[in-house]
């Protein structure tokens, strides 16, 4: 019996994309000119496809940190947050995350995949539920299949959903709410507000994941929660270095004052490597830099807005009525158009994603881009160009 | 073995998602006779949920490959409730 045997209809369905010159899962990017552009296969190409929102990747202080730490430090710790790989770098991040979200207390996983999985998988207990909205993200998924709680879905941003299944779980039993600021398939904010008000009604313990929304949401950047004025109702915040904060890692936050003992019962903490300190050294940095980037954020909410606006203009099917995030999407009619359009959008010198099912919510097939604080409107206007370019190669209909 | 309405009941809300036109019977199964995606079995289970008022937790739906399967564990918890 061989057992990747099971995986055939995968390999099939691969197969049966019509690509012809390039696979969105086998892009190489050669040489990084800078946070918005890049050498792929030969071609100059504009990067709208990264996490890198605040443009942080190439942030000064940030290289001179890891630099520094690099030769002060080594290149890794070799052992584990609970054993030899908590240096002092590592509490001074800590530090500085707590201090960014004002909250008392926070725990540096080695990336948001696992800090997800950590956290959610200690809160919730056997006796104990987690709810979750349907459109959660993967690493909230595997954090509920991990631990022993029982499982509770809500539909996608639906607080009504939400109250109606809160409204049949017993009433003294441990709840921990699960919701993300920003989602990161269509871009669309959370109505935090309505969402934790009904979770606090019922007597949940809430987690808010701003893994995308950390950076350009809240005036300093906190995420959602900090934009709606609502961060009094969050018990625990997760969020990511992997995106606005330009390098890896993930932490979680909270003010509670039991918290600390999560670090001897979060497996996904304990069982793995610390971080490297040069990344927490540039990690540190750039949170500090986030922090004080109001301008960098203005700018990035325009390039967010320029670019949806466009192409809304030109006729593309949008998937939020207005820019909600910087991450901007667009409905392909099927997975046909969907992998022609993507392919061709690169030769033309843009790099966006293609999200398919299963990342996507009902069977879309997505163009997703997300745009960087260092985009300038000129590169805007060309990715949009580009945009109504492809769509006429591609016999793409968008009026 | 569900009683006939709680099937009946269920069949209902399959209806609209019975492209196929499959026969709809304790054994039908959502993924091999109904070509259900897992998607779509999440928000048939939240219909479910709705109709009897119930949480169907997602650590349940392993489990629960067939109609009657699910009507079985439908009527488990609407008697626990
Ligand atoms: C909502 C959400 N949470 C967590 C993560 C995981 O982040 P990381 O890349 O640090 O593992 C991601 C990123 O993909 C995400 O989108």
């Amino acid at each position: 019996m061989d057992l990747l045997d099971k995986f055939d209809s995968i390999v099939d369905l691969r197969a049966s994309l019509p690509f012809e010159k390039a696979d969105p899962f086998k892009v190489v990017i050669d040489e990084v000119i800078s946070e918005t552009e890049a050498v792929i296969s030969g071609r100059h190409t504009i990067l709208a496809g990264t996490n890198n929102y605040m443009g942080m990747t190439f942030n000064e202080e940030a290289l001179e940190a890891a630099k520094t730490a690099l030769d002060d430090f080594g290149t890794g710790t070799t052992g584990s947050r609970v054993l030899n790989g908590t240096y002092g770098g590592h509490k001074a991040l800590e530090a500085t995350i707590a201090d960014f979200y004002g909250m008392e207390h926070c725990m540096v996983f080695s990336t948001g995949y696992q800090a997800n999985l950590g956290m959610i998988s200690a809160l919730g207990g056997k006796d104990d539920y987690v709810i979750i909205d349907a459109d959660s993200h993967a690493s909230i998924y595997d954090g509920c299949s991990m631990g022993n709680a029982t499982i509770v879905r809500f539909k996608h941003n639906d607080a009504e959903n939400l109250e109606r299944r809160l409204k049949r779980l017993p009433e003294d039993a441990g709840k921990l709410l699960v919701v993300e600021g920003i989602y990161s398939m269509l871009g669309d904010a959370a109505p935090l507000k309505e969402l934790l008000e009904v979770g606090k009604k019922y007597g949940c313990m809430t987690l808010v994941d701003e893994a995308h929304s950390m950076g350009f949401s809240g005036e300093n950047g906190r995420g959602v929660a900090e934009e709606l004025g609502v961060e009094h109702m969050v018990d625990f915040y997760v969020g990511t270095f992997s995106k606005s904060v330009g390098t890896v890692g993930g932490f979680a936050v909270s003010s509670h004052p039991k918290f600390d003992v999560l670090r001897f019962v979060s497996r996904p903490y304990i069982f793995t490597a610390s971080l490297p300190p040069s990344v927490v050294a540039s990690a540190t940095k750039s949170i500090e830099a986030i922090r004080r980037s109001g301008n960098r954020r203005a700018h990035l909410w325009e390039n967010a807005r320029q670019l949806h606006t466009g192409l809304k203009k030109a006729g593309f099917n949008m998937c939020t009525d207005e820019a909600e995030s910087p991450i901007i999407a667009v409905h392909l009619p099927d997975v046909m158009i969907g992998t022609r359009f993507w392919e061709t959008l690169l030769f033309e010198g843009v790099y966006a994603n293609m999200a398919a099912p299963p990342a996507t919510p009902a069977g879309m097939f997505l163009l997703r881009i997300s745009v960087c604080a260092q985009h300038t409107s000129e590169q805007i206007s060309e990715i949009i160009a580009r945009f109504k370019r492809t769509a006429e190669i591609v016999g793409l209909n968008i009026d | 073995m569900a009683q006939a309405k709680t099937l009946e009941t269920i069949y209902g809300l399959i209806a609209p998602l019975n492209k196929k036109d499959a026969e709809l019977a304790p054994q039908t199964t959502f993924a091999v006779d109904l070509e259900l995606d897992s998607l779509t079995v999440m928000d048939l289970v939240a219909e479910i949920e709705d109709e009897f008022d119930i949480v169907l937790p997602l650590n349940m739906l392993p489990d629960l490959e067939t109609v009657g399967q699910v009507a079985d564990a439908v009527e488990k918890i609407v008697g626990e409730n």
